[in-house]
């Protein structure tokens, strides 16, 4: 057990030194020049600079040295929670990101509590209800919420909400009410895709031999859906439960922007608009991080849910 | 064509999708009017007779700008699509065909594809690349690149083992000239399914990047571009940000339901 432990573990630092690697490479190798890009963005002409000028900027941000250097200096840097200066509003990218990181935490956190419950609760019916033209919408529903794109429902949501009822302020970040229409715009998609996963592990669960056992013996339907189908159909669930986290990650980037919520969502919109390079390798960084630390967790923990998992793990 | 009479919905599906992609090729067959031809007396008019999506603040004709829209948008889409399947179909076929320690670094290096959410990777494509409807095209076929990589894996280990694949061998056929006549034809079934789910996904991501600003420049709109104009007009004009928004919707729903159909008939 310890050694599966220790190879997960060791299996995720890998990977996200990989991904880590691979975005700066992106970022830092592809043949555009960050200080120019950078300059661009503010609107100033790279010629318009003497040439000690743009050498004494490069030599600021550490983009004079070789690409080797800054990709030590930078790894060194993450190592120890350090992301490097924002190039656009020169100051450390940890400050930035530490400033704006709580807004979308909470709607992360949310949207994923909302998600989970939605998305559950919605496969348990679809597979609980007998009246067969309910039952047929019910297991639609999630393929319907699935194509929505989020920039529309979130204006959907806007218009009708905000404008036409009233009930939610359209923009912002203050209060509980501004978090109710960000949080179902990102739960729409998310709890679809954990639904449809859900609606198909109950269908191969119901058909099992148990369940006609547990009904024959005298037990009631929904005791049967609820104890013996519902924890079985959860299992394999679970190993989305990375999915539907990145998923609410990366959603609030577009949900930030639609509801002008300041967080690392718009963060990441603003430093991609401004050509911010060291903002958005520490924003792909962090998201990748925490991605692969609820895979990781998902890992651990399923062996201890599921002893069948255990023992496969255990004796090879 | 029996089966397909009975799905009125799968109809409607295919018809509304080669609706949208005739009008990406030659937006002018449904367009009526240019995209960007202004009319200033007849601006911020709503959904009507004479303008079927109404007109935005310079008079212009909605309907036409979305028509003109799709020829952006399905052409990035097509190009995200093209290098999703080439570059998914090699390392599949490669990883799958030669297994062993090829299988295991082509494969580990799809997983870290996959640690990086597609958005986010994207985000960092279109910020080394800069903006339009290519880079953002490219961004987001290298981000599905995975999903192509593991089904065809999967497939051509499937298909390897059957024993019509060991008679060809065993009949003298080169492994070459296996791969391409026996396993390749026998592995697409699901790749395609994907590939018409995958287009969705790329409209969605697509159309996800022009929103948020990072697509054509100006006056060329993609769809993402419309409805992100629109937002400023919300309160009193919903039609310019809403009405796209279905149309796009709608594409999306479609493919959707054809890749579930053909996943249901294949089985």
């Amino acid at each position: 057990m310890i050694r599966y432990v220790v190879g997960r573990v060791a299996q995720a630092v890998v990977v996200l030194w990989a991904a880590f690697t691979l975005t700066f490479a992106i970022l830092y190798l592809l043949p555009s020049d960050p200080m120019e890009l950078q300059l661009a963005a503010a609107g100033i002409q790279p010629d318009s600079l003497t040439p000690d000028q743009l050498a004494a900027m490069k030599h600021r941000f550490g983009l004079d040295q070789s690409i080797g250097r800054q990709y030590w200096h930078h790894l060194a840097g993450v190592v120890h929670g350090d992301f490097g200066t924002s190039l656009s509003q020169q100051v450390p990218v940890t400050d930035l990101i530490g400033q704006r990181i709580g807004p979308t935490l909470l709607l992360s956190v949310a949207a994923a509590v909302v998600s989970l419950v939605a998305g559950s609760g919605l496969a348990y019916l679809a597979t609980f209800v007998r009246w067969n033209p309910l039952r047929i919408l019910l297991t639609r529903l999630p393929a319907l919420g699935a194509s929505f794109p989020q920039f529309f429902v979130a204006l959907f949501l806007i218009q009708l909400f905000s404008f036409r009822l009233g009930w939610f302020p359209a923009i912002g970040t203050e209060g509980v009410a501004s978090l109710v229409m960000p949080v179902i715009t990102i739960s729409v998609i998310a709890s679809s895709v954990l639904a449809q996963v859900l609606i198909k592990s109950f269908d191969q669960t119901l058909s099992q031999p148990y369940v006609v056992t547990a009904r024959a013996k005298g037990l009631s339907r929904s005791a049967v859906h609820l104890r013996h189908a519902f924890r079985n159909a959860a299992l394999p669930a679970m190993t989305i439960l990375g999915v539907i986290v990145g998923l609410t990650v990366t959603s609030s980037i577009v949900v930030e922007t639609v509801f002008t919520r300041e967080g690392v969502g718009k963060l990441a919109q603003e430093a991609v608009l401004a050509q911010d390079v060291p903002v958005v390798l520490a924003v792909v960084t962090i998201a990748a991080a925490v991605f692969v630390t609820v895979n990781l967790v998902v890992d651990l923990l399923y062996p201890l849910l599921d002893p069948r998992i255990k023992n496969r793990v255990v004796t090879p | 064509m029996g089966a397909v009479a009975r799905k009125p919905i799968f109809l409607l599906a295919v018809v509304y999708v080669l609706f949208v992609v005739v009008s990406a090729f030659w937006p002018d067959v449904f367009a009526g009017q240019g995209p960007y031809d202004t009319h200033p007396a007849a601006a911020m008019q709503a959904p009507g007779g004479e303008h079927l999506f109404g007109t935005d603040v310079y008079g212009r004709d909605l309907w036409s700008r979305v028509l003109h829209g799709s020829a952006l948008t399905i052409k990035a889409t097509l190009i995200a699509l093209g290098i999703a399947l080439v570059a998914g179909l090699s390392l599949g076929v490669v990883s799958g065909f030669f297994g062993g320690l090829v299988d295991a670094v082509l494969m580990r290096a799809v997983d870290v594809l996959l640690a990086i959410p597609g958005l986010l990777l994207a985000l960092s494509i279109v910020t080394a690349l800069g903006y339009g409807t290519v880079p953002v095209a490219v961004a987001v076929g290298v981000g599905i690149i995975p999903g192509f990589a593991r089904t065809t894996r999967a497939e051509v280990l499937r298909v390897k083992t059957l024993p019509y694949v060991e008679a060809a061998r065993a009949g003298g056929a080169s492994w070459g000239r296996v791969l391409l006549r026996h396993i390749l034809p026998n592995s697409w079934g699901p790749v395609a399914v994907l590939a018409v789910l995958d287009a969705g996904v790329a409209i969605i991501a697509i159309a996800s990047l022009s929103f948020l600003g990072f697509g054509a420049a100006p006056p060329a709109a993609e769809w993402g571009t419309l409805i992100a104009d629109g937002r400023n007009y919300l309160v009193t004009s919903w039609w310019l940000s809403l009405l796209p928004g279905v149309f796009v919707a709608l594409l999306v729903l479609s493919l959707n339901h054809i890749s579930k159909t053909f996943q249901e008939l294949g089985k």
